[in-house]
């Protein structure tokens, strides 16, 4: 059953960047894509346990700061190594400026995007 | 004494369990605090740069092979040989180092290419390295624990010297490219080389060899020393500079910390070094924050150096440091240059005494 958990204000996130979320003791990171579509995945690198938040997000990728492993922040695939395990993402929604994520979607980043959303 | 200390630094022996035990495997590194907004502009990448320094360096490259082979036969050839092997057996490995990184080009297939002939040229099979630097960066200099510490406690200085021009380097390095070619990998290599990653290496190994097969092959064919000369033998006549760049890294500093202003050194180089070595020089701030491209470098040493130690003014100053630490090194295995902070910097990450850089037994050390 979906659970949606008001993240941040829609304009808390630059374009093209990512800011940390924390809920219930678990890390997120919500993205917000150049064309202003969001995205959220679990906040921790699948290669070792390093916040994605201080990484860099380029062109649909988050880049992992200690070790430069990349994912497609759209889809949460493994995109080499050093990372090989894909990150899992979350559905995402936007109602009035506030960005939601449903903490109990169920996406493993198998390749499948997390129901990405657009702000209006 | 020393050969005890010398076998902590195996990555299967009992100092590799005792480094995870004591938390200092994937330990929380010191960072400096930079703004998100400027570390955005820092890491932002360009093709640009890279470009341009990799087309100059490939056609130096092409350039002095192509005189050399023009004066073939003659003394005249000599520079041209040492000017060629220098790029190719030196600068090969900082080209290595930032495409590996994935952070010298915006345009992902450019770095790949480029680590693939780098990793050629410096004799390291790309896969194994990627993860063995993969490593270094999460556990640097953490004894047991990081594969590239170069200079050991007691230094190997007969290695370290014969390696100057490849001695010791070169055959190994046969040696492993023989062995992942027969598909196996060292016990240090599994440690740290994904089940998954080894198929790449035992198909590398054999391409490799077939062009170094290749190459003698003509050697022979022809009776003419230059296919040696040109592919494979730089790494030998042309080794030097790699190490006398490569030592200013860590050698000589603390092991065991959890803060890279204790354990890596940035050395200010005039700009012929800095584009042979790619601004690797700027190496406490590349450790801090391996996200940001070599072009970029001397912009977050500027942003960083309030919470550093000062940077070594020259190559020079940085060997009047390294050279005597690692002779008192030779008897004294727990001595450890240790600089001094700017006033108002950060301090010194040390959560525990075994963080002070000593890199006592990690048994007595957690005792004490």
């Amino acid at each position: 059953m979906a659970q949606w958990i008001a993240a941040c204000e829609a304009d808390d996130i630059d374009l093209e960047d990512v800011i940390p979320f924390e809920h219930d003791g678990r890390d997120y990171a919500i993205y917000r894509s150049p064309d202003d579509v969001y995205y959220a995945t679990d906040g921790h690198c699948t290669h070792e346990k390093t916040l994605l938040c201080d990484g860099l997000v380029m062109d649909g990728i988050i880049e992992c700061p200690k070790h430069n492993g990349r994912f497609d922040y759209t889809s949460g695939k493994a995109l080499g190594a050093p990372v090989l395990v894909d990150v899992r993402t979350y559905p995402v929604k936007v109602t009035d400026g506030t960005v939601y994520i449903d903490v109990e979607g169920d996406i493993p980043g198998t390749g499948t995007s997390g129901s990405p959303a657009r702000a209006t | 004494m020393g050969r005890e200390r010398l076998e902590r630094y195996s990555l299967t022996g009992p100092e590799n369990r005792a480094a995870v035990a004591a938390g200092l495997a994937g330990g929380a590194w010191f960072r400096s605090a930079v703004p998100r907004k400027r570390m955005k502009e820092l890491m932002k990448r360009s093709d640009y740069p890279a470009v341009r320094d990799t087309a100059i360096w490939i056609g130096l490259i092409l350039g002095f092979a192509g005189l050399g082979i023009a004066f073939w036969g003659s003394w005249r050839a000599v520079p041209f040989f040492i000017a060629y092997g220098v790029l190719y057996g030196s600068t090969s490995d900082s080209r290595w180092h930032e495409s590996g990184h994935g952070t010298a080009f915006k345009t992902r297939w450019m770095d790949e290419s480029l680590y693939q002939l780098a990793s050629f040229m410096i004799m390291r099979d790309p896969t194994t390295w990627r993860w063995s630097h993969t490593r270094h960066h999460t556990d640097t200099l953490v004894v047991g624990r990081d594969p590239e510490i170069a200079v050991m406690r007691p230094a190997r200085l007969a290695r370290l010297l014969a390696n100057l021009i490849g001695l010791v380097d070169v055959p190994v390095a046969f040696m492993l490219m023989s062995r992942h070619a027969a598909g196996r990998l060292t016990a240090d290599e599994a440690d740290y080389v994904p089940a998954s990653e080894r198929r790449k290496v035992y198909r590398t190994a054999r391409i490799h060899l077939a062009i170094y097969a290749v190459t003698i092959a003509l050697a022979i064919g022809f009776r003419t020393w230059l296919p040696v000369v040109l592919i494979g033998g730089p790494r030998l006549y042309g080794a030097c500079l790699f190490y006398v760049y490569g030592f200013t890294q860590h050698a000589g500093l603390g092991e065991n910390v959890l803060d890279h202003r204790l354990n890596t050194r940035t050395v200010k180089m005039n700009v012929v070094n800095r584009f042979l070595y790619w601004n690797m020089n700027y190496h406490v701030e590349h450790h801090m924050f391996p996200m940001v491209p070599y072009y970029r470098l001397a912009e977050l040493h500027e942003e960083i150096s309030r919470d550093c130690a000062p940077a070594y003014p020259s190559l020079w100053a940085a060997y009047q440091e390294i050279i005597p630490a690692i002779w008192r090194q030779l008897k004294d295995q727990e001595y450890y240059v240790r600089r001094e902070l700017l006033p108002g910097a950060a301090p010194f990450n040390e959560p525990a005494p075994i963080n002070d850089g000593r890199a006592l037994p990690l048994a007595t050390a957690t005792a004490a």
